[in-house]
């Protein structure tokens, strides 16, 4: 499978599910586009026609606000109809702008509240490991979800209990609600902070590219000990250019009628 | 025997059984009774360090895991602090949690103000999913807590920690769900939980000296409140008082109030903590700081008979 291609399908899907409702998280849901789609298309132990299957590999997306990123590639695998995606947020929908396990299928955990994904996430990879059936458990947190003191407190469990089972991403695309990262509340040296909270730590430098972030999951998994930390550099609202313009105000913007065509036009049109 | 060693017994028997119950703590298992279990459990009796908020998303994921995690602290580091992870990874998420809160209230003494809730009822009351359950004696926990890890859901388990007085004989059976009737009455109803039986049945000596037959409901779960029991009695008696070692905003009087001024209006009197601030002191200093002694029952439920 052509993963770029693949990241490309996903992106038109993403906008169509905002672009529908006419607002949503477009930010910080197309800046991990290329690391769900590694994770799922190439690294996953799971099975779309048994998404409780025991011993499956899981995701826990704790920036629970890109649900309709997980949603895109969830739809595209089989997990349900991909008319779905078009109902986000409305009336009684399975697609909740955050995510939810007992509304979606194939979502692992509710996420949502910052920092608590995190920590069940930790969890999750605790139990796998008490019940020692080899899964692999991914998450992914956002860079300004790391002001959360939950994570850090999640951090130090992590390391101490060894859980060389966990690896975790950081969606670091430097801009959160109110602005720049850096101007609000820095996080930097933000590699050296997981190395000091005893994780493994990779950083890679265009976390908007497949085979980067390929590279850094397949290096990850050779460890075999403590927990990874995948720093991401990506690019807010990555790949349709009114989105990335917005800058921070992409975390959650309205899409008008011209934008949601230019976008689609701009990602290779709608066949 | 204190409530913490029958806890730490009963629950060694239990994940004796059940290969899936976990206890986690956040750096308080010897003061709760249970610091030997991690010896016995290496994986499943976990401390987390002093990170409560941790603890509570750590469970959540174990639970989604399969496992059945309690977890344990005082009790406002068990409701107040961490409620948002319990509103969340635990409640909405559907979460098999069981949180244990230890030295409700005023029982928590010498500890003083910061660990003295007085609200944790009220703070988790209006959470959905939620069960809040308040052990009166030994033989009650003992009894429901093997009910607790059956039941497919968050608990709230508000346990007192040192010895408390036997209130029902050893072989006593209860209904997690049921409200237990202690004594039947005509006259007064007095709905009471967890520290405030024992004050209640005091207060039933002096009652019955004045010619009060006072009817006695220990309601040892606050939500879902056992609406039937505390409507029938009302409807029965015509008068309520409500004792609770809690705020009376937020907690048992405002259950029995809101289910009484809906279905069958009566009387209501408080004897609880008046929207203050918990201070160090024994129990007994305490309970009359607060006016949370049997003559103050009293006072309470003469002055809801003569209001019927």
């Amino acid at each position: 499978m052509d993963l770029k291609e693949k990241c490309v399908e996903i992106r038109k899907n993403i906008l169509k599910e905002i672009g529908t409702l006419g607002v949503g998280h477009i930010g910080g849901s197309l800046s991990i586009v290329e690391t769900l789609v590694v994770l799922y298309y190439k690294h996953m132990n799971i099975d779309p026609n048994s998404p409780q299957k025991v011993g499956r590999d899981r995701l826990i997306v704790s920036k629970g606000h890109s649900g309709p990123a997980v949603y895109a590639v969830l739809a595209d695998l089989g997990y349900f109809p991909k008319s779905w995606l078009l109902k986000l947020n409305k009336p009684g929908t399975n697609l909740p702008s955050h995510c939810d396990m007992n509304r979606t299928p194939g979502i692992d955990m509710t996420t949502g509240s910052l920092g608590q994904g995190f920590s069940c996430a930790v969890g999750i990879a605790k139990a796998s490991k008490i019940k020692k059936d080899g899964a692999t458990i991914y998450t992914i947190i956002g860079d300004g979800e790391t002001q959360e003191g939950q994570i850090w407190e999640a951090a130090m469990f992590a390391s101490h209990h060894d859980l060389n089972n966990l690896i975790a991403f950081t969606d670091y695309n430097k801009l959160q609600l109110d602005g720049k990262i850096e101007d609000v509340c820095s996080i930097e040296p933000l590699d050296k902070k997981w190395e000091a909270f005893g994780w493994n730590v990779i950083t890679v430098q265009n976390g908007n590219n497949c085979e980067e972030v390929d590279a850094a999951i397949q290096k990850a998994k050779l460890f075999t000990s403590k927990p990874t930390m995948i720093i991401l550099n990506t690019v807010k609202g990555c790949g349709i250019s009114f989105a990335e313009k917005a800058g921070a105000s992409n975390h959650s913007m309205p899409i008008s009628e011209e934008m949601f065509k230019e976008g689609i036009e701009e990602l290779g049109g709608d066949q | 025997m204190e409530m913490r060693a029958l806890f730490a017994s009963e629950i060694d028997k239990l994940m004796d059984q059940n290969e899936n119950i976990v206890i986690i703590n956040a750096d308080l298992a010897k003061p709760n009774g249970f610091g030997d279990l991690s010896k016995k459990y290496s994986e499943r009796a976990i401390n987390v360090g002093i990170a409560e908020q941790n603890m509570a998303s750590i469970a959540a994921g174990m639970s989604s895991y399969g496992f059945i995690p309690f977890i344990c602290t005082f009790t406002p580091f068990a409701t107040r602090r961490i409620c948002d992870q319990i509103a969340i990874s635990i409640c909405y998420a559907k979460q098999n949690v069981k949180i244990i809160g230890t030295d409700p209230g005023i029982s928590a003494e010498y500890n003083g103000g910061t660990h003295m809730s007085f609200e944790d009822i009220g703070v988790l009351r209006s959470i959905p999913n939620i069960v809040i359950f308040e052990p009166v004696d030994n033989s009650q926990l003992k009894n429901i807590l093997p009910q607790i890890v059956d039941y497919k859901g968050p608990v709230y388990i508000r346990m007192f920690r040192k010895t408390t007085p036997d209130i029902f004989d050893e072989d006593e059976t209860f209904n997690l769900f049921n409200a237990k009737t202690i004594k039947e009455g005509s006259d007064v109803s007095i709905f009471c939980t967890g520290i405030m039986v024992s004050e209640v049945l005091e207060a039933n000596k002096i009652l019955k000296e004045m010619g009060i037959d006072a009817e006695i409901i220990n309601i040892h779960t606050i939500k879902p409140l056992d609406e039937e029991a505390v409507i029938n009695s009302a409807k029965k008696t015509g008068a309520v008082v409500v004792a609770e070692n809690h705020n009376i905003i937020g907690g048992l009087r405002s259950a029995v109030a809101e289910t009484l001024s809906e279905n069958y209006p009566v009387p209501i009197r408080a004897v609880g903590i008046r929207d203050v601030f918990g201070q160090v002191g024994k129990m007994p200093f305490l309970k009359e700081a607060y006016n949370m002694t049997a003559a103050d029952i009293v006072k309470a439920a003469e002055s809801a008979i003569n209001n019927k």
